[in-house]
């Protein structure tokens, strides 16, 4: 130890990239200071008149969700296009279990207790843990680019099913109200407590990233790199790659039906339409955007994907509005800001693959392990993004034979 | 319940006219991923914008009603064309800049820009016309898209119903069946397009351009997909800017059930769901009382994901070997 603290003093300032780590002091003065910012933002709010209180509440549900597909796409690499299925299975678990407009509860199958917020909420998560491994066992075994495509037609068919089985749903009607969480000393959950639900997201994020950071660096997490990184040597390691990729998958899951339930109480109600694939899709440009493999990256993402669907899209149109009108032109007078969203997403999607695939903030192992020689590690390291194995050489394991 | 055999026929018909625009979808599918192995997302978008440049097309020739057959002919056979060359150009173009960039990439990262694609093509779907279901103009006048052949033409008594549109639809869908199958089957052109989808490296060592060829694969894909774009759009008479979406993935789903990456398994899979497309929609109704159309998606998305997950080859495809 005294030698190699002699070895770094004597090399000056300089220490190696990896010796930073998050414990620094800078990184702790900044989190504080981070934390006290979020924490205070209510009044910030209220005394600049921002009136942004209800859109935050989306936008953290966002970056739960950001979260929790970050799992599934950047520590495992397997690409979730049905992302949304989840949310709704978590958001409808809970309206069915808590709802008195719910044919389990007017049946009387639900007991009181589960009829109350935070049990509901459990069994969300575990639904949604079960749905997912029930989605992912028979498909995790598939190549990259299929299991995407079975995610989405499960994406497709869960949202379609809710919407249409009307008896059990209420089809477009929706399911409502839903059970909020009790009062907790101060905070109560009523409709116009926004502050309070900010809070209480925001302390499950806290939370939530806590989890993530630790399972990351658990044998799991090891594991979940191991196999993005080269499945066949992971595999020849001794880690059982379906076992692996089923908890991501069902974490991931489990995560978005919390997500869900969550949403579902903080708004009061539950509708198929909030469920569609364009959701899996922000989720997903969100992730991409921040960084795979970096929950604050998918974090951030999730903040500026959802500001500018919630915050910007509302706030722009008006100006944007007058603005045509007054230099005359008929189609930013009567431009709506929130159709430029497919665009806006679409565009975050195409140029990060294009010049920056780590995203806007890489994951720190990534950029560590990019420093010391440039060029060729570089070049690996965005092939591994998701999958070693090059594309040239590779003969795929199923095809449907060729075009002959 | 006895079995209506009218009904039956009646919705085989309209199952045979969906499938062979399915089909035509299916086979841009199934022509890119034979060779270079990417789900091309955005090509149900390329439909869309074919459709759509289709509907300005037909309206920049402000055709007047009371126009003759061989005036609507005209004018429906200029809009089409402008079609096909429009998607065709647009779906090579989004190759040249997007996915030619990404070639030697993880195999996730095109398909993640061909989602992005998919949605940026949307985005200017909602510009050019709107976001909302929009009536095409005017092209082919009522009374001639209500013609009963079996009746109005050849007098038989019955009470099925093929309208001189459905004729229409397979008198323009199987002669561009039958080109594709020329190209890819009697030209030089197609024979580099096999020697690419069986093995890159060796193609090229014989001389062949592959960036060249897949390029060709994908305009003949944007071509073959802005066909369907105007069929479609005057067929149902409807368009909108997800339009491509629904067609999109339907075909996407035929051409597994067939066997991606074959051009004779993207077709039989597009009538296969064409029929389950049609029956579902109308014919099962007749037995099942609380069924309808709005199961169909599930219907042919539940097909997606258990042909994904049990048969991945679809039913003409081989399976091959994993190479390590």
């Amino acid at each position: 130890m005294a030698n190699l603290a002699r070895v770094r003093s004597a090399g000056g300032s300089s220490q190696p990239a990896y010796a930073a780590t998050p414990r620094s002091r800078r990184d702790i003065v900044i989190f504080v200071a981070i934390l006290i910012f979020l924490l205070a933002f209510p009044f910030i709010d209220q005394s600049l008149g921002l009136r942004l209180m209800g859109a935050l509440l989306p936008i953290g549900i966002y970056a739960l969700l950001a979260m929790g597909l970050n799992i599934v796409v950047g520590y495992a690499g397997l690409l979730d296009l049905g992302y949304a299925a989840f949310f709704a299975i978590g958001a409808y678990t809970v309206g069915f279990l808590t709802s008195p407009g719910s044919v389990f509860v007017q049946a009387g199958w639900i007991p009181p207790f589960f009829q109350q917020f935070w049990p509901a909420l459990v069994i969300a998560f575990v639904v949604a843990a079960i749905f997912g491994v029930f989605l992912g066992a028979p498909t995790l075994r598939l190549r990259g680019d299929y299991l995407a495509i079975v995610t989405l037609g499960f994406g497709e068919i869960v949202p379609n099913f809710f919407l249409n089985a009307v008896p059990l749903t209420g089809g477009t009607r929706g399911i409502n109200p839903i059970a909020k969480p009790p009062t907790l000393g101060p905070f109560d959950f009523g409709q116009t407590a926004q502050r309070n639900w900010y809070w209480l997201i925001l302390a499950i994020g806290l939370f939530s990233i806590f989890i993530i950071l630790r399972l990351y660096d658990s044998r799991l997490g090891r594991s979940w790199q191991a196999v993005r990184e080269d499945e066949l040597a992971a595999a020849s390691m001794g880690i059982n790659l379906t076992r692996t990729k089923l908890w991501a998958f069902a974490l991931g899951a489990s995560f978005s039906g919390f997500a869900g339930s969550l949403f579902s109480s903080a708004f009061q109600y539950v509708h198929p339409s909030q469920f569609e694939f364009t959701l899996s899709i922000l989720i997903l440009s969100a992730v991409i955007l921040g960084g795979i493999g970096n929950v604050f990256g998918a974090v951030i993402g999730a903040v500026l994907i959802g500001s500018f669907d919630r915050i910007l899209a509302e706030r722009l149109t008006g100006p944007l509005n007058a603005f045509g009108e007054q230099i005359g032109s008929d189609w930013l007078a009567s431009h709506n800001v929130g159709e430029d969203r497919y665009v806006v997403f679409g565009l975050a999607l195409v140029l990060m693959m294009l010049l920056r695939p780590g995203g806007l903030f890489p994951s720190k192992q990534r950029s560590a392990e990019l420093q010391p020689d440039a060029e060729d590690i570089s070049v690996q390291e965005q092939q591994d993004l998701f999958d070693v194995r090059q594309h040239d050489d590779e003969v795929s394991d199923v095809r449907g034979g060729q075009v002959a | 319940m006895e079995f209506n055999g009218t009904l039956f026929a009646q919705y085989l018909i309209l199952g045979v006219t969906n499938g062979a625009l399915i089909a035509l979808i299916a086979l841009g599918y199934t022509l890119v991923y034979g060779i270079v192995e990417l789900i091309n997302f955005a090509h149900g978008e390329v439909f869309m914008m074919g459709a759509f440049l289709s509907l300005s097309a037909v309206s920049a020739f402000g055709l007047v009603s009371g126009a003759g057959w061989a005036q609507i002919a005209l004018v429906s056979l200029v809009a089409m064309l402008a079609a096909m060359l429009f998607s065709g150009a647009l779906n090579w173009s989004i190759d040249r800049v997007v996915y030619r960039r990404l070639r030697s990439a993880p195999r996730l990262a095109p398909l993640i820009a061909a989602i992005g694609i998919s949605f940026i093509l949307q985005g200017i779907g909602i510009y050019w016309k709107g976001s909302t279901t929009i009536l095409p103009p005017n092209l082919i006048p009522t009374d001639i898209r209500s013609v009963n052949i079996l009746t109005d033409w050849l007098g038989l008594e019955t009470r099925i119903r093929f309208r001189a549109l459905d004729l229409a639809v397979i008198l323009l869908t199987v002669p561009l069946l039958i080109a594709l199958s020329w190209l890819v089957y009697r030209t030089r052109t197609g024979k580099a397009m096999r020697a690419v989808a069986q093995d890159r490296g060796a193609a090229a060592l014989m001389g062949i351009d592959v960036n060249r060829t897949i390029a060709t694969a994908f305009l003949v894909g944007g071509i073959l997909a802005g066909a369907a774009g105007f069929i479609v759009a005057y067929y149902t008479n409807t368009a909108r800017f997800q339009m491509g979406f629904r067609y999109g993935l339907f075909a996407f789903t035929a051409a597994v059930l067939g066997g991606i990456g074959n051009l004779n398994g993207a077709v039989l899979g597009g009538l296969i769901i064409g029929l389950v497309w049609s029956m579902s929609d109308g014919f099962l109704q007749t037995y099942i009382p609380w069924w309808g159309a709005q199961w169909t998606p599930l219907i042919i998305f539940g097909v997606l994901v258990l042909v994904m997950v049990f048969k991945p080859t679809g039913l003409l495809g081989e399976a091959v070997p994993e190479k390590v």
